[in-house]
């Protein structure tokens, strides 16, 4: 394979760790015509607000936003499924010329007299920018004929990248919080921001916050309920995971209603302790919970060393490259990865801003490749020169990987088991060594040297 | 019940579709542009939609799936995307080095109103189209028709922008065949073969969606109709459209262009579906059918009779593209099964609608027909006279399970099983095919309801 020449305004987007100063450009928009891996706006909105089950989520546009965000990932609810159901406006010719408002009024009459939701969210997509929809004024509308919160979502594609879209779902959910009753709710409690449950993460977290004694509020959003929501602004505090998608929220709710909020992530064995950890610290006037918080990490990690210590040795000095959607994760990944012996050769995001490349290029060994909004290309050329065992990434990556010949590990929207928490970790090694010591790499032609 | 919020009782609904049963006219684009060697699908909108059909694409096809965006911003839907598409074709050629750059429009696009071939223009004058690289565009606004009507667009721009003629006719066939799957575009293109006719078949997508592994990532796969034959096409002899809906834009384009006579067949799927299809190869070509193709039409026939008493009167629920689903109709029919419900997610027009009437017009029972509708009609139709097996794409398994009816999946999007990349259900081997999962499918269920008593071992 001859070398592929690399876009010159791209040079800044590529680090490699130890041959340069680290001068990382990122937080830009993609170039025109490069094939990146990210997505939009209103992908942003979706992925935040669509696990609240009991609302409805309808898409203002014509239908594809509509086909392609229904039920494509995991957003398990352990009640209501409203939210699995795809309500499009699917906007003809004529709404395009005419306007979309009556259709969207008629829509909305439709299903909230039908399904009876808790609140409603209204998603704006590209072309209801364009035609210039009251979207807000339909919405108040609706919201005082049907006695339920409906609420417009400005996610129009092109207005922005995918954060922008994670902090648009933050101005609809904050519209939601403080909306409800705050009784019964102890000066003890957190709400869990950033957890989607895809797999069932956010189960097997909360137990244990319960466990340490300290009830969650709500969880935005996995297994979401409104009525959670509403009255969330209760809780004494935050806990976000994830680079940013409900940064926007907490730092909102500290704002107005005082909540205090700390970062945490749930994956790996040392992140996730940390995690627990630092919200036992936060209540450290209730020496109880830390006390209990020792002994759940102490049996956690118990019953999961023997296996990961098999793995482990399978694993050792193995390679990896990480291509994930925020940059936060790619920490978690680095540390969980060099925990079952693992080197990371490669790292990339599509969203990182410049203080998580500056811990990435802290994290990485030197000779990493750090990348800032890949494309395809530049991913095959630095894993074969890395000579990767495993490709960690979402959905469009897997048949890349795949195509040269190594494992692979969804750590996005295909993930079907939960890969955070302890038992996370567990099922992570275990899904990573399967893919890296699957037999069918035997019959892949020898990987070609690249120039 | 995962769609437990789906009511038996039917409303009249004005200005709503719920759980659609298609979805827009870029992503068939892009599976069409994927369909030239060396092409590069270009998304002239913002980032999300390419990056959702890449999504789709790779779900369905577990292959890599490329293409670029004109990634526009707030500034792009103001002025206009010119800039953004200039830059990009300079970007892609530079850093890709596609043969050919195909570019579909968006709603974002189509609404703010730009002019893609003046924007070509622009590009070639600026020097931004290297010799020998091509561009070619489709306008595929998302708020009219549906994913097929993009795949039929690009198609059909196919021809609008290569196809050449220097007035005299060879004796190669074109076929269009349709919005199907690489393992049918091979199928139908065998068929051909196996009558010793040479043909240009656009656009294939095999080898490019169902390439093997290597060991290597390559961009432009193997596959692929090229730029030349594309030129080539308008000396052919004559042009076989399958699938009025999503062939027949092309091929009538291709008559007036370039006068190349052609015929406009349903899908090659089925018994008389293919029947029909080779009889008119054997016409356009003048050729006499193999009897290696008589031999397989002859295994087919004997399947179906074979087989027939497991089949006839079975009641089934048909959602899909429309083509698929009057080629399917068809076919059941000719099994003496009973398609009872038949929604397509595509608008489709009167004619079709007419069709599908003719198509069904033997069956001894009322036939629910709706042309464009939804899943949930669909799910709601079953729910209140309930079938013996469901035929659809992958979303059709929630009301499998729910109603607890066999489904047979068959259509676009696949996600969740092996088979159609490889597996054609086009001709009599994959009429066989087919047959084989409508009977896996009833018996299967036949065995796991059978008692004690009734259990049987050949059957």
């Amino acid at each position: 394979m001859p070398s592929i020449p690399i876009l010159e305004e791209r040079q800044a987007q590529i680090h490699r760790k130890g041959s340069a100063p680290f001068e990382m450009t990122c937080g830009k928009h993609s170039l025109a015509g490069s094939v990146s891996q990210r997505a939009c706006v209103f992908c942003g909105s979706r992925v935040v607000l669509y696990p609240i089950a009991d609302a409805l989520h309808l898409i203002h546009g014509p239908i594809g936003c509509a086909a392609y965000t229904w039920d494509i990932r995991g957003a398990l609810s352990s009640g209501p499924e409203l939210h699995r159901m795809s309500f499009s406006t699917d906007l003809r010719e004529k709404d395009v010329i005419f306007g979309g408002e009556k259709k969207l009024a008629a829509a909305l009459d439709e299903l909230i007299d039908q399904y009876q939701p808790k609140a409603a969210f209204v998603y704006s997509t590209c072309i209801v920018g364009i035609i210039g929809d009251d979207v807000a004024a339909v919405c108040r509308k609706a919201e005082k004929e049907k006695g339920i919160p409906v609420l417009p979502v400005h996610s129009e594609g092109f207005k922005g990248t995918k954060k922008d879209g994670y902090k648009a779902a933050c101005d609809a959910l904050f519209k939601l919080v403080g909306t409800g009753s705050t009784a019964d709710i102890t000066p003890v409690s957190i709400n869990i921001l950033g957890e989607f449950n895809i797999g069932g993460e956010a189960w097997l977290i909360k137990k244990y916050y319960e466990e340490m004694g300290i009830p969650v509020v709500s969880i935005m959003t996995g297994d979401g309920r409104v009525d959670q929501i509403r009255r969330s602004h209760g809780a004494a505090l935050n806990v976000v995971q994830c680079s940013g998608a409900l940064t926007f929220l907490a730092d909102m709710m500290q704002e107005t209603y005082g909540i205090p909020y700390i970062r945490a992530s749930y994956f790996g064995i040392d992140d996730m302790a940390k995690a627990l950890y630092d919200v036992a610290d936060h209540f450290e006037t209730h020496p109880a919970i830390m006390a209990r918080t020792r002994e759940i990490v102490r049996r956690e990690v118990e019953t999961i060393m023997p296996e990961i210590n098999r793995i482990r040795r399978d694993l050792a000095g193995k390679r990896a490259a990480i291509y994930v959607g925020g940059a936060f994760k790619a920490f978690s990944l680095i540390k969980a990865l060099r925990y079952l012996g693992m080197t990371v050769v490669l790292v990339g995001s599509q969203t990182g801003n410049d203080s998580d490349y500056a811990t990435l290029r802290d994290m990485c060994d030197d000779g990493t490749i750090i990348l800032d909004d890949a494309n395809p290309l530049e991913l095959s050329k630095y894993i074969i020169e890395k000579q990767a065992d495993l490709f960690i990434g979402g959905v469009k990556e897997r048949p890349i990987a795949f195509k040269m010949g190594i494992g692979f590990c969804d750590h996005n929207h295909e993930r079907k088991i939960p890969l955070a928490g302890f038992a996370g970790m567990l099922q992570f090694a275990r899904e990573v060594h399967t893919s890296v010591t699957s037999p069918v790499w035997q019959f892949v032609p020898t990987r070609a040297a690249v120039g | 019940m995962l769609l437990r919020h789906t009511s038996t009782e039917m409303k009249e609904r004005s200005a709503l579709t719920v759980n659609p049963a298609k979805t827009c006219q870029p992503i068939g684009a892009m599976y069409a542009a994927l369909g030239v060697h060396g092409c590069l699908p270009h998304s002239h909108g913002s980032q999300g939609c390419y990056a959702y059909h890449r999504s789709a694409l790779t779900r369905h096809f577990k292959e890599p799936v490329v293409a670029a965006t004109s990634a526009f911003t707030e500034g792009a839907s103001v002025f206009g995307g010119q800039a953004n598409l200039v830059q990009a074709i300079d970007n892609i050629f530079s850093v890709y080095n596609p043969d050919v750059i195909a570019v579909h429009t968006t709603c974002l696009s189509e609404t703010i109103g730009d002019d893609v071939p003046q924007i070509f223009a622009k590009a070639k004058a600026d020097g931004k189209v290297p010799d020998g690289k091509f561009l070619f565009h489709a306008n595929t606004p998302s708020y009219v028709g549906s994913h097929v009507t993009g795949f039929a667009s690009t198609t059909k721009a196919m021809v609008d922008y290569f196809a050449e003629t220097n007035g005299h006719k060879t004796k190669t066939i074109n076929l269009i065949p349709g919005y199907v799957e690489p393992s049918d575009m091979a199928e139908i293109r065998r068929i051909a073969e196996t009558m010793g006719i040479s043909t240009i078949m656009f656009p294939d997508t095999s080898k490019v969606l169902n390439g093997p592994l290597t060991g290597k990532y390559k961009m432009f796969p193997e596959g692929g109709v090229t730029v030349e034959e594309l030129k080539q096409s308008g000396n052919s002899k004559g042009t076989i459209a399958l699938g009025r809906t999503a062939s027949l834009p092309a091929a009538r384009a291709l008559d007036a262009k370039c006068k190349v006579p052609c015929e406009i067949l349903g899908l090659p799927l089925g018994l008389h579906g293919t029947d029909s299809f080779v009889d008119t190869l054997r016409r356009m070509a003048g050729v006499n059918v193999p009897d290696a193709l008589n031999l397989e039409r002859g295994q087919l026939v004997d399947s179906i009779s074979d087989w027939h008493q497991y089949l006839y009167g079975k009641r089934v629920a048909i959602v899909g593209d429309p083509d698929q689903v009057l080629a399917l109709t068809r076919f059941l029919v000719s099994l003496d099964m009973r398609p009872v419900h038949i929604v397509t997610g595509s608008p489709a027009g009167k004619k079709y609608v007419k069709s599908l009437q003719e198509a069904v017009a033997e069956v001894p029972e009322e036939v629910n027909i709706k042309v464009p509708g939804d899943m949930f009609l669909f799910h709601q139709w079953i729910k209140n006279d309930p079938v013996d097996l469901i035929i659809g794409n992958t979303y059709a398994k929630y009301i499998a399970k729910d109603e607890d009816i066999p489904l047979v999946r068959h259509g676009f999007p696949i996600y969740d099983r092996l088979g159609h990349s490889y597996f054609s259900t086009m001709g009599y081997r994959g009429a066989l095919r087919l047959m084989e999962k409508l009977l896996d499918a009833i018996l299967d269920r036949k065995d796991r309801d059978a008692d004690d008593i009734t259990m049987e071992l050949v059957m």
